[in-house]
């Protein structure tokens, strides 16, 4: 009885896997969105190799120039090369949007999981934490934690994760609320199958599409949230570069050299959009036929 | 005889798809008579409810009218251009839908619903178009209808919602009827009342009545004549009592064959075999050979259109002499 | 079940929220690391300031107290005094509520505005050009971090396009707000545009294909009948939804335009308050912002009630 309920468990499972591999290179979503973020990515990675100074080399003889050939943005007014902090930035604005989201997914998928499954006190209470953090504005919770915990990178994960982790709950508990009335899940049970065994190879794989597509936006959403307490110069400290602060910085010289305050931007809607895409085909891909 | 008011010939209607054209009609022939009711019976995928909606012009954007005619009262309405159409909606020919969950707008009252077309289409003032909402109701058999007018869809019962669909369809005084398979998402019980009802209604207005189902009964039980329609052709026409009496295609046959049979005059309840066609994929030749036990060679190639027979029938079958036989030697209905 | 009675259940329903949040307020102080009066008071503070400050918020009691106390005060109206200007942090967030409240209805009005025009043309033409370049705005836009648009416009409107409008403060009387804060407010509904426009049309899709549209085409009524009397009422409903449901990130989004554009609003006092270290100010505005966003969503539900004949049958 339990070897059966694994087969159509696994059955379930192969369906999307197999849809996935099929398609993705034929889904110009997906491809696109891979493309651009793995170009950024990759720019990232490569950086030093990229670039020609140090992002946080100031150079005070040389401030608020214009394009050249040696810094082909130009510099901002502490004579740093504009080029090399946008490429540094993004190694600083991923890395952190990534493992944050990652930790969101991971915490918020757990307590979905408990909290839809066993239902009951465990249920009401995460419910109710879920609840009482979304009734606060997201920017507003983050910008108190920050405050409170302090402004340097370890406390933007914190605070990210403190209220990241929230719509993950939502979702896995949703879709574990329906996928635990599904028969293969019956039939485990009635297989006299562990709890945990439950969870983890039958109800999880089922779930998670659904977490891991909105991750992908979630991942937009967390980047927009550095790089905004960036701006308020709430986030990463200088002088490791972000392309928030870098924006706030350029704001003064907006008559002069725009490109200081508008090219961070720009760096920033290219890579949501890359992980926008991603997320459309994700999600095209994913979808059961 | 005067003119039929309905006369469809050879209609076609094609869907693009992906993977090809799917012929959802292919070469439909029907009539429908003053103050007549035809029922239209086929399976799911037969093409009955696309060849319904191609009347009305109510296709889906993926949908194109390929060919074919649909003559109302005398007038080809395909060469019309689309504010013609739209006048004859409601006015001349309107719709009962299936399911009257969905079909009604949830968060208008049901009474609002009846009256909008004698308030927009038939100039009526508020008042009078409330009143004529009340009319109808009475006349579809709601009780109460003064209060019942003021409620939301979700409150009324599935019996009454089809009430209230059948209301609003009458509500512009159409001439024409067509009913998508009315009863079909209703009790058995309620089933029985809604088609007295239209029974009656049909005497009482004398409007015409197209009748979509894939039950038999109760094609049998609402109209006088009947047109089969398999993998979206007609392949027969006739009165309900002749077609039913003595079927002149195996599939009309087959489905008669099919139907449980509560007068045991049949001894074995027997199915089709094999599959509907794939309509993007049509066999060649007769589209039902593959399955029909009296096929011969010539069955596989060429085209079958309705072969007007004595008696006001019509077949699209070569052999229906030998169908004819057999159902004459195993009687599908009592007083055969 | 009646309209009050509804009201009542949600209401009932949004109290625990409430106590949540205050809570969750409560408990921001404890999060700090460290001993909290002394980190609040910075490295300079005498012990004996620190002591008073520990005293004076009741940080020496029990945490039950504390709690206790906390919710005594704010039952009073009482928000704490602020550290930095020694008035009370109720007050200050008082004075600058108009200019931010302002701010988010002229943005979600304008938001509005752009949005539902660009959605109903989208849903009424799917699939065709005009859809697909429509749906590309979310795509593109949700990257768009909010005070990147602010600082677009300002470049664009402020500085070169004849410097239209000014590029910051809050202006006298009803037009000079109207006029002062149409760039910020503009930032706000771009910034908003992209979610509405992609949660709006879908919604209208589905009413658009839905099959009581198919009946009301079939009475041969007039297209435009049919959009205006049966489809919107019907899209109105999500719209609504959709609206509340976004609110929080409207008030986020604010927070952050007003340091764009220099509105003196309650955004620009947290952010100052936060950087002059002055913890019973950002205490007061979280409090305060997330029990008005807690009303939002009770309003956006009884307006839901109130439009759905269906939601009353629970």
């Amino acid at each position: 009885m339990g070897a059966a309920a694994e087969i159509v468990a696994e059955a379930t499972l192969v369906e999307h896997r197999r849809g996935f591999r099929r398609r993705w290179y034929r889904t110009p979503t997906f491809v696109a969105g891979v493309s651009i973020l793995g170009l950024i990515a990759l720019a990232a990675a490569a950086a030093p190799l990229i670039t020609t100074h140090d992002p946080v080399q100031q150079d005070l003889l040389h401030t608020l120039s214009g394009p050249s050939w040696s810094h082909p943005l130009g510099t901002d007014d502490l004579g740093r090369d504009e080029w090399s902090r946008i490429v540094y930035g993004a190694r600083t604005d991923l890395r952190v949007a990534f493992i944050a989201v990652f930790f969101s997914f991971l915490i918020g998928t757990i307590i979905g999981l408990l909290s839809g499954y066993y239902g009951g006190t465990v249920d009401t209470l995460a419910s109710w934490l879920v609840n009482v953090v979304v009734a606060f504005p997201f920017y507003i919770l983050i910008i108190a934690l920050v405050f409170v915990l302090g402004s340097n990178t370890r406390n933007i994960y914190i605070a990210v994760i403190l209220v990241g982790w929230v719509s993950y709950t939502r979702i896995i508990r949703g879709e574990v609320l329906v996928a635990k009335r599904r028969e293969y899940v019956l039939a485990a049970r009635a297989a006299g199958l562990s709890d945990v065994r439950i969870l983890r190879r039958h109800l999880l794989p089922n779930v998670v599409t659904q977490a891991i597509i909105f991750a992908m936006s979630d991942i937009v959403l967390t980047i927009l949230a550095i790089v905004t307490l960036g701006y308020l110069g709430l986030g990463v400290q200088p002088p490791t570069p972000d392309w928030g602060r870098m924006a706030f910085e350029g704001q003064t010289f907006l008559t002069t050299r725009w490109e200081l305050s508008t090219f961070p931007g720009i760096a920033v809607v290219i890579t949501a959009l890359g992980l926008s895409l991603l997320a459309d085909g994700l999600a095209d891909l994913l979808r059961p036929e | 005889m005067s003119e039929p008011l309905l006369r469809v010939r050879d209609l076609r209607v094609q869907f693009k798809l992906a993977r090809g054209t799917l012929r959802a009609v292919d070469g439909a022939s029907f009539e429908v008579g003053r103050g007549e009711a035809l029922g239209l019976v086929g399976e799911s995928g037969s093409g009955k409810t696309v060849a319904l909606r191609a009347l009305v012009g109510l296709l889906p954007r993926s949908a194109r009218i390929a060919g074919g005619s649909i003559e109302f009262d005398g007038v080809d309405v395909l060469t019309l251009d689309e504010d013609r159409r739209r006048a004859l909606r409601g006015r001349s020919i309107a719709m009962v839908f299936q399911e009257p969950m969905t079909a009604l707008n949830p968060v208008m009252r049901v009474g609002e619903q009846i009256g909008e077309s004698p308030l927009v289409r038939l100039g009526m003032g508020r008042r009078q178009a409330r009143a004529r909402a009340l009319e109808l109701m009475s006349l579809v058999g709601i009780p109460d209808a003064k209060r019942r007018a003021d409620a939301y869809p979700h409150e009324l019962s599935g019996g009454l919602r089809q009430r209230v669909m059948i209301a609003i369809a009458l509500s512009a005084e159409p001439k024409l009827l067509l009913c998508d398979e009315p009863t079909t998402a209703l009790d058995v019980t309620i089933q029985d009342q809604i088609l007295k009802l239209l029974l009656s209604l049909q005497e009482e207005l004398g409007v015409s009545l197209v009748f979509v189902s894939h039950d038999l009964a109760v094609i049998a039980q609402a109209c006088k004549n009947v047109a089969v329609m398999y993998a979206g052709g007609v392949v027969e026409t006739g009165t309900v009592d002749a077609v039913f009496r003595e079927p002149r295609h195996p599939y009309t046959l087959g489905l008669l064959r099919s139907v449980p049979d509560v007068d045991g005059v049949r001894g074995r309840l027997s199915s089709i075999p094999g599959t509907p066609p794939d309509l993007a994929a049509l066999p060649t030749g007769c589209p039902f050979h593959p399955r029909c036990p009296f096929v011969v060679d010539k069955c596989t190639s060429g085209e079958f259109p309705l072969r007007a027979l004595a008696g006001n029938r019509a077949t699209a079958c070569i052999r229906d002499d030998a169908c004819a036989e057999d159902a004459r030697r195993e009687p599908v209905v009592a007083n055969a | 079940m009646s309209l009050t009675g509804y009201v009542v259940r949600r209401l009932l329903q949004a109290v625990p929220v409430a106590l949540g949040v205050t809570i969750l307020v409560f408990f921001l102080i404890h999060l700090i690391p460290g001993d909290p009066a002394r980190t609040i008071l910075g490295n300079h503070a005498t012990p004996r300031n620190v002591a008073l400050l520990r005293h004076d918020w009741g940080l020496d009691r029990p945490l039950p107290v504390q709690y206790e106390k906390f919710m005594a005060r704010l039952v009073h109206g009482d928000l704490g005094s602020s550290l930095n200007y020694g008035v009370g942090a109720g007050r200050l967030v008082r004075e600058r509520l108009p200019v931010t409240l302002w701010l988010i209805c002229y943005g979600a009005l304008l938001s509005v505005l752009i949005a539902v025009p660009l959605a109903l043309f989208a849903a009424s033409r799917r699939d065709r050009v005009s859809d697909h370049l429509i749906r590309g705005v979310p795509l593109v836009g949700l990257g768009f971090p909010p005070f990147w648009i602010g600082i677009v416009l300002l470049l664009v409107f402020g500085l070169h396009l004849g410097r239209l409008f000014p590029v910051g403060g809050y202006g006298q009387g009803f037009f000079g707000h109207l006029h002062s804060m149409f760039l910020p407010a503009l930032t706000v509904a771009l910034a908003l545009c992209p979610i509405l426009i992609r949660s709006l049309r879908a919604a209208l899709l589905e009413v658009l294909e839905a099959d009581y549209i198919t009946t009301a085409r079939s009475k041969g009524l007039s297209e435009r009948r049919v959009l205006m009397h049966h489809a919107f009422r019907n899209a109105a409903i999500s719209t609504v939804s959709v609206l509340g449901v976004n609110i929080g990130f409207l008030v986020g989004g604010t927070l952050v335009i007003e340091q764009v554009f220099a509105v003196p609003g309650v955004g620009q006092l947290m952010i100052n308050s936060v950087f002059q270290r002055d913890f019973p100010v950002v205490q007061a505005v979280a409090l305060v912002f997330s029990m008005l966003v807690v009303l939002v969503y009770l309003l956006t539900d009884i307006a839901h009630a109130l439009l759905d004949p269906r939601v009353r049958f629970d």
